[in-house]
């Protein structure tokens, strides 16, 4: 009993890095129609933050090891990836839709490698290990602090929902839906495209920034073999699937999601043997990648489609 | 100096060749295409399959170790590629256009399509690498102290050729022409008569032959392995961008200046950070000059 409960709880953290993801990104494709190929960067960025911020000191890096509190690291994280956000929205907010979506892949690569290279802060391939989790050090027992993390969860999950629906229904999330539906007449009615669109992203990206902090303080050890082009798919099925522009739909889409992507897991190892476990894996990633085209051409809004808004 | 002159000419035309794929599904296609490394990597993977079944290797013609073999799988890449970027199209892109499905939604397609190009590869041809033939350079003395690999001259060669064909394409025949057009205006084009459907084949054709050009040139020059697009495809755009993206003739002028740049820095031992320099060229450019060296700036559709 106690097995499955566990199992049950990891799975629901391991999904919350996802439904915050999800619901970051929301913020910027669903509401907004941008579109940010370098989810897994932002991510990516989150986690290095609090890792170095919090993370211990180890003998072969240069800078970090600050030992500082988790939720000064996760603070941070959003604020580091947040303006990661600015710097890529500066430069391509203004230009056509495309350059977005290439910048934030090609900074989403550049992460990748710095966190590859950089030795002398992430410890380039080796990663960074042995980093806090909150209340491991008053719980001993592994099941009690992954039941405290759920909580810190589902807590940071239903505020940021309340607090992202808050932020849509209100006049400002209004000006983004308009903007993603005709930005011209937005533009003639008087309001600053490209200062709402940075804002929507950079909301977006240190969303994406805890998600990876609370990722990094979860499972204790990172490296850049976390933070593949994958993660970012994986999030735009989820999104899609689940029903972009309702933030209720990304949070369903990253679970049913992750729970298809955890269930072929299980199934992949117990039916396919050690010899074609690569193969089986391509096979796994072909059939996300096809549920997300499929998507797109039969089902674009998703599971919850968009609720119809009516300005009073 | 001389020799990372010219590595870099030998990935700029590669990397121009596949860029010159990605201006043109820009402005005639209108999207970005994130596929279009995996295009370039089905071109490679169409040549090595050609190679193996032929059995007679890449062959040699004098000093150039780039025989006929080599050459006829080029030419059965290019149709190969052609047909399946063709039936691609038919069954995804087409399904996007008929439903006028915005812009972002081609991008998301194209990414998606991408990862599944990619993990197909690793399932038919497996997760290793592959070389063409076991080719070593050798550098011949041409010029005093100057020498020169035979085969770089060739695939410059062979790039030049494909420039050239390029614009007589789009100057002289008919179909060039309707292609600048849809490019121009594609609302003016149909109202013209032009048959935009048969526009939007033929730039997918011409996009997939170049870069089953370019991808076999750059397994021949290095190897074959299932990311090799996924490793191109950043180059590609910072070329796109940096030559301008309206105007084809960018994309080449991009490819060779990036090429440079990273043969330079791998020169200058920063060859870890070769992407993220072609990025932050990228980057500097949107600043400065939004629409690239020769673009022209472009009016929102």
């Amino acid at each position: 009993m106690i097995d499955i409960l566990s199992f049950f709880i990891f799975f629901f953290i391991i999904c919350s890095f996802y439904i915050i993801s999800s619901l970051g990104l929301n913020i910027q494709y669903g509401f907004t129609g941008m579109f940010n190929v370098g989810i897994a960067g932002f991510f990516a960025v989150g986690a290095y933050t609090s890792a170095i911020i919090t993370g211990p000191d180890y003998p072969d890096t240069m800078f970090g090891g600050f030992e500082l509190p988790i939720l000064l690291g996760w603070i941070c994280a959003i604020v580091v990836s947040g303006l990661a956000g600015v710097l890529v929205g500066l430069v391509t907010l203004r230009l056509r839709e495309d350059f977005l979506a290439i910048s934030t892949f090609g900074i989403a690569i550049s992460i990748q490698l710095v966190a590859l290279n950089a030795e002398s802060v992430t410890r380039g391939p080796n990663g960074l290990y042995a980093l806090p989790k909150p209340f491991s050090r008053f719980l001993d027992s592994a099941f009690m602090s992954n039941l405290c993390y759920l909580i810190i969860c589902i807590v940071t999950i239903v505020f940021i929902y309340y607090a992202l629906e808050r932020v849509v229904k209100s006049p400002w999330g209004r000006v983004l839906r308009s903007i993603r539906e005709d930005e011209v007449a937005a533009e003639a009615l008087g309001k600053n495209v490209f200062l709402f669109r940075l804002q929507a992203f950079v909301l977006g990206c240190g969303i994406m920034g805890l998600a990876g902090a609370m990722y990094a303080n979860f499972v204790r050890f990172i490296s850049p073999q976390d933070f593949l082009p994958i993660f970012t798919i994986q999030v735009y099925v989820m999104l899609i699937v689940g029903g972009k522009g309702n933030n209720l739909g990304a949070i369903v889409g990253a679970i049913v999601i992750w729970g298809l992507w955890s269930a072929s897991d299980s199934l992949i190892n117990f039916i396919v043997t050690p010899d074609y476990q690569t193969q089986a894996a391509s096979l796994r990633i072909i059939i996300v990648g096809m549920v997300l085209v499929l998507m797109l051409v039969f089902r674009p809004s998703g599971i919850l489609p968009e609720k119809k808004h009516l300005s009073s | 100096m001389i020799q990372y002159f010219i590595d870099g000419l030998v990935s700029g035309s590669i990397i121009a060749l596949g860029a010159v794929g990605l201006s043109i599904a820009y402005n005639v296609l209108r999207f970005a295409n994130f596929a279009q490394g995996e295009i370039l990597a089905i071109g490679a993977y169409i040549s090595m399959a050609f190679i193996v079944l032929m059995g007679a290797g890449i062959g040699s013609i004098g000093p150039i170790s780039f025989g006929w073999p080599l050459l006829g799988s080029i030419v059965f890449s290019i149709a190969v590629t052609s047909v399946i970027v063709l039936v691609v199209d038919s069954v995804l892109f087409r399904v996007l256009r008929e439903r006028a499905a915005s812009r972002i939604t081609f991008i998301i397609a194209a990414f998606g399509l991408s990862l599944i190009i990619r993990n197909v590869i690793t399932l038919v041809a497996g997760a290793d690498q592959m070389f063409l033939s076991f080719y070593i350079p050798r550098a011949i003395p041409i010029f005093g102290d100057i020498k020169v690999v035979p085969d770089d001259i060739v695939i410059l060669v062979i790039t030049a050729i494909c420039v050239v064909s390029l614009h007589s394409f789009l100057s002289i025949t008919t179909m060039g022409k309707k292609m600048r057009a849809v490019a121009e205006n594609p609302i003016l084009a149909m109202v013209n008569g032009i048959n935009v459907k048969s526009v939007i084949r033929w730039s997918w054709v011409i996009g997939a032959s170049l870069s089953a050009i370019a991808g076999t040139l750059h397994a021949h020059v290095t190897q074959l392995d299932p990311e090799m697009g996924f490793e191109l495809i950043l180059p590609m755009f910072a070329a796109l961008i940096v030559g301008g993206v309206t105007n084809v003739y960018g994309a080449v002028l991009g490819g060779f200046l990036i090429g440079l740049t990273e043969a330079f820095a791998v020169a200058a031992d920063l060859s870890a950070y070769r992407s993220a320099i072609s990025f932050l060229i990228m980057i500097v450019v949107l600043i400065v000059r939004p629409q690239g060296i020769i673009g022209e700036k472009e009016r929102d559709d």
